[in-house]
């Protein structure tokens, strides 16, 4: 397991390796340049800015600083906050987006979980029904749509929460509200066709052969079983909750993350938005990873053979 | 000898979008403490589908019990609760099932499995549990019962499954044990040593065994009675001897004679031709007839009763008509039976 | 037991040998139906994914003749017809519709007159215009007044003729023509998105797993080494270096989403060549490429035609998402995406325009998942009843 893990961990670091290569040369063909928006400058102020951002020299010296400054957590200089690094915002604007990504997916999986298990055990009841529309409609809705609802009614018709920006924890409820809705949609489906599955296993009946009780049955035997093949669609589901964060964060004007990197785009803040690149990938592939792990962990089937996709 | 378990005039049904299918039209037979009664049949004959009824285990809500009683200790428990049938299983009546690849638990250790029912109907405490689990693992046959204990069922071969599926059956001394094709699904000296053991542990624990098969060389192993099911009812029934020795109805003479044996190289074997017949319309008359080389007119018109051949064999077929006319069994499978006699003579000078 | 009753005699004549004229034992009691006719016939039971079909079917339709519906152009600017609400014939006698072409608000003063200023002073000064109705008397405090105003847009603009069933944008243009437009590009890129996903994705996975071996070991760490990749990091990046459109974002959805594609097929391809019908395809001589088109195709095409169905719907939702975060379709073309962003940042003062865009991008992608759940179903053996 643990050669597994460092294998895994040593292809993680050549494919972020590749990725930060790949960003750092499109950034370079790309026009734009700190300068863009101050060309007022002279000869010589000009001179100290590209000094400033190191770009007089020549691309492979930048290139070979960009990696070097990498290794030491450095992502260079915002074009846009002048004098502000990279780290520094992306420090900054961590929190919000870990707040309403981790609550977005305790609450988006539990409720999921949740929603499945009912509709499995009252299957074909009115109770299933509502929770597979539920279900249909968490995962067609575009969280964009969900989120404009949600601001328009909860917060703009009735009041009931802050229509956007961030302070207090009620700032929180609408955006995770509009995050954790897809995951939990996802959860809900996955659960109650897993749990329909198991229930109508052969194990589940030697389970009622010995005498076992129905809610034995539910939770003894059926829900690790429905729940592992859950932790398949973690993935997914996380990085659903990125490009969630993404437009969310926009809607309600939460500075985080998300919101950060779409108006780096804006502005064309190169060094930003590749540092943003970079951290979305770590991100996507520790999930990843972590996932894996979680797998191996709790099916009994993996745990022996050392992992493995 | 008392009555363990009485079915009289069991008639299950699924209900389908087609309609309805009936698996089981009316049957009757009882279980008497100790013995071994075997039911026999092609797949699809009901038999399965008896023993699920026995317990309450038909897949719900297509699978019902349509009319018919099932008297456990002289009580009917097609009346029965969820709740008291959960009492029954694993205590008085356990299952083992066909195919113990699919029939453990993949999440669970094998020890919890086992122990579950002993901490649910003899209130044992976790140690006492584990005291005992250990106790039924060898007497299954499974060495190093205390490591195996805390091992997955992907961990253990596919006769140790068996052997552990049968422990659990066993975990709480049932009185009857029911055994739903237990060998089918295994390699054949893998088959012979589950047999052994069943018959083992039914000597020591006295319990009564339902043993479904399709197998009639399992079942000249182990049955004290026979009976054999066509289309959802039973055709014939008697003790061992009176099924292999005397058959007389034309579809046990099929299947005694579609047994290959070793001596049997000069002669064809005695292939039922066709298929059952579709449950959802089941045919007028005999069932049988359409397969049956010996049918009779009378065959497609009107069901045979049991007739009574003697005190304790039965068999449903016209053949047996005061007006039939005289049909003995073919060559092959009289040759057949006159090996078996012989072949027990064999195994009792053993003895 | 029974024992022996008979309690009507049987007739004894009939106790002779019965003559058998065919044996119809063999005989085939259902209809044949081969697996394809079965999943069609249990597609069409299932009425969520019939209705969806219709309505697809419809949408598909608007999207090509809807923009030709009347005779405002896509780009037909025009500041004097800015911010109209819709207003569509007859529907705009039906008050609660909000299609009468009016704009509906409510506005706060310390006074009535207030409140009313307020009201008069957002509506364009169009003081004959606006109907007022009292909500709240006040008591002079901040506020404490309440109207409820209501402006009849259409008559202060002397445009009581004109019919804007959708409404108008900020720049005056058609919302019914842009919408149908941009559901068009909203679907293309959706429908090139997974064909180009089918054709590289079947190819790719079907060599890979048909040949197994080194093609499979050399084309595999290709596929790993791409899905180490974040696929939303290639999309950003491509997006931000290549010239926003249509192109771009299929290029960049495509570029690295045939893998799952490829994935299933290879799984799917490797599990039914080791089948034993395949087996005995080959011993039977058969050509690999027949044993592909015969054998293969059609026990992979299922998975194949539910996993195209399932990639629709979030190639919708990936140009919906990339457009409203600006990387996508940016105006003056229109994608349902980029009209719900533009509709966006107006829409607590004109909410129509992120409601139409917003409820069509629903409907389809609804629609498409509600397809795919039926054609799951369809190509489950277990389902065919």
């Amino acid at each position: 397991m643990l050669r597994y893990i460092l294998r895994r961990i040593f292809y993680m670091i050549i494919t972020l390796f590749i990725i930060a290569t790949v960003t750092f040369f499109l950034m370079k063909l790309l026009p734009g340049s700190p300068l863009s928006a101050e060309n007022k400058l002279s000869e010589s102020q000009r001179e100290v800015v590209l000094e400033k951002y190191g770009l007089n020299d020549p691309i492979p010296v930048q290139y070979v600083n960009y990696m070097t400054g990498l290794v030491r957590g450095d992502l260079g200089i915002s074009f846009h906050f002048d004098n502000t690094p990279v780290t520094d915002i992306l420090i900054n604007r961590m929190p919000p987006s870990m707040v309403l990504g981790g609550q977005a997916l305790i609450f988006g999986t539990i409720a999921g979980i949740l929603f499945g298990l009912i509709a499995a055990i009252y299957h074909n009841g009115w109770l299933d029904y509502t929770s597979t529309v539920i279900a249909v409609l968490g995962t067609s809705i575009p969280s964009f749509v969900f989120a404009g609802l949600l601001q328009w009614y909860l917060a703009n018709e009735w009041g009931l929460f802050p229509v956007a920006l961030w302070g207090t924890y009620a700032h929180t409820v609408l955006p995770t509200i509009a995050l954790a809705i897809f995951p939990m949609a996802t959860a809900a489906r996955f659960t109650r066709t897993e749990m329909l599955e198991v229930l109508g296993s052969d194990y589940i009946t030697t389970a009622r052969a010995k005498g076992v009780t129905e809610s034995g049955i539910i939770f003894k035997h059926g829900l690790r079983n429905s729940l592992i093949p859950l932790v398949t669609v973690m993935g997914p589901m996380a990085v659903s909750l990125m490009t969630g964060t993404l437009v969310i964060e926009k809607i309600f004007a939460v500075p985080g993350i998300g919101e950060q990197f779409v108006s780096s785009i804006e502005v064309l803040d190169y060094p930003t938005i590749m540092g943003t690149t970079l951290l979305f990938s770590v991100l996507f592939i520790v999930i990843l990873l972590v996932i894996d792990i979680l797998y191996g962990l709790i099916d009994p089937r993996i745990r022996l053979t050392g992992g493995g996709r | 000898m008392s009555k363990l378990l009485e079915v009289k005039d069991l008639r299950v049904s699924f209900k389908t979008y087609s309609g309805e299918v009936q698996a089981v039209r009316g049957i009757d037979f009882d279980l008497k403490k100790g013995e071994t009664l075997a039911i026999v049949g092609e797949s699809g004959s009901g038999k399965s589908v008896t023993t699920k009824a026995i317990t309450k285990l038909l897949p719900e809500p297509q699978g019902y019990i349509k009319t018919g009683e099932i008297l456990f200790e002289g009580q009917d428990i097609t009346k029965y609760s969820n709740k008291q049938m959960q009492k029954l299983r694993g205590r008085d009546i356990s299952t083992v099932f066909q195919d113990p690849m699919t029939s453990l638990n993949p999440t669970m250790k094998v020890g919890k499995q086992i122990a579950e029912g002993l901490i649910k109907h003899r209130k044992m405490s976790k140690a006492q549990a584990r005291e005992k689990t250990i106790e039924l693992l060898e007497l299954v046959g499974i060495p190093q019962a205390e490591k195996r204990l805390n091992q997955f069922p992907h961990q253990f071969s596919g006769g140790m499954r068996q052997r552990a599926v049968v422990a659990i059956a066993l975990a709480c001394n049932p009185k009857i044990l029911i055994a739903d094709e237990p060998t089918t699904a295994l390699d054949v000296t893998i088959q012979a040593q589950i047999l052994e053991l069943m018959k083992d542990i039914q000597r020591e624990m006295d319990s009564a065994i339902i043993f479904i098969t399709h197998d009639l060389g399992v079942v000249a192993n182990v049955a004290d009675r026979v009976a054999v099911m066509y289309a959802g009812k039973i055709v014939e029934v008697g003790t061992a001897d009176d099924i292999f020795y005397n058959p007389k109805h034309p579809y046990t003479w099929g299947l005694l004679g579609s047994m290959p044996t070793l001596d049997s190289d000069e002669e064809e074997l005695f292939a039922i031709p066709g298929s059952p017949p579709d449950m959802l319309n089941p045919p007028e008359g005999d069932a049988f007839a359409p397969r049956n080389r010996f049918a009779l007119e009378i065959d497609t018109q009107m069901e045979p009763p049991m007739f009574q051949v003697s005190d304790t064999h039965y068999a449903a077929t016209w053949l047996l008509h005061e007006y039939a006319p005289k049909i003995e069994p073919p060559e092959s499978v009289q040759r057949r039976m006159q090996g078996f006699a012989s072949m027990d003579d064999g195994k009792d000078g053993e003895a | 037991m029974a024992g022996q009753h008979q309690k009507n005699e049987p007739p004894k004549e009939l106790f002779v040998s019965h003559e058998r004229k065919e044996n119809t034992t063999e005989m085939i009691t259902k209809p044949s139906r081969s697996f394809f006719q079965d999943a069609r016939r249990t597609f069409f039971k299932n009425k969520m994914a019939v209705v969806s079909i219709i309505l697809m079917i419809i949408i598909i339709l608007m999207s090509i003749i809807g923009p030709y519906f009347n005779e405002y152009g896509m780009d037909g600017q025009d500041l004097s017809r800015a911010k109209m609400p819709p207003r569509v014939p007859v529907a705009e006698n039906i008050p609660f519709l909000g299609m009468d072409g009016t704009l509906q608000d409510e506005f706060k003063g310390s006074t009535v007159e207030e409140a009313t200023e307020n009201a008069v002073m957002r509506y364009d000064n169009a003081e004959d215009f606006v109907d007022i109705e009292v909500l709240s008397e006040g008591d002079g405090s901040t506020d404490s007044a309440e109207v409820s105003a209501t402006y009849n847009i259409y008559e202060a603009k002397e445009m009581t003729d004109d019919y804007f069933w959708l409404g108008t944008d900020q720049l005056g243009r058609d919302q019914w023509t842009r919408i149908w437009l941009g559901t068009r590009v909203s679907l293309i890129i959706a429908f090139v998105a997974a064909a180009i996903d089918l054709l590289i994705g079947v190819a790719y996975g079907g060599i890979s797993g048909y040949y197994g071996g080194r093609v499979d070991d050399v084309l595999q760490r290709i596929i790993e080494i791409l899905s180490g990749i974040p696929n939303l990091v290639v999309i950003f990046l491509l997006l931000i270096v290549l010239q926003p459109g249509i192109m771009s974002i299929v290029l960049a959805l495509t570029i690295t989403g045939w893998t799952g594609m490829a994935r299933i097929v290879r799984g799917e391809v490797l599990k039914q060549k080791n089948e034993e019908y395949v087996l005995a395809a080959r011993t039977l001589g058969q050509t690999n490429g027949k044993i592909i088109r015969k054998h293969l195709m059609p026990n992979i095409a299922g998975i194949i035609i539910i996993n195209t169905m399932f990639t629709i719907p979030s190639a919708i939702f990936f140009e919906a998402f990339l457009s409203f975060i600006g990387l996508g379709i940016v105006p003056p073309e229109a994608s349902l995406g980029a009209l719900i962003d533009a509709g966006f940042k107006v829409f607590r003062l004109y909410p129509y325009l992120v409601f139409y865009p917003a409820v069509l991008i629903s409907i389809i992608m609804i629609a498409f998942n509600l397809i795919g759940d039926g054609l799951r179903d369809a190509f489950d053996p277990r389902m065919h009843k």
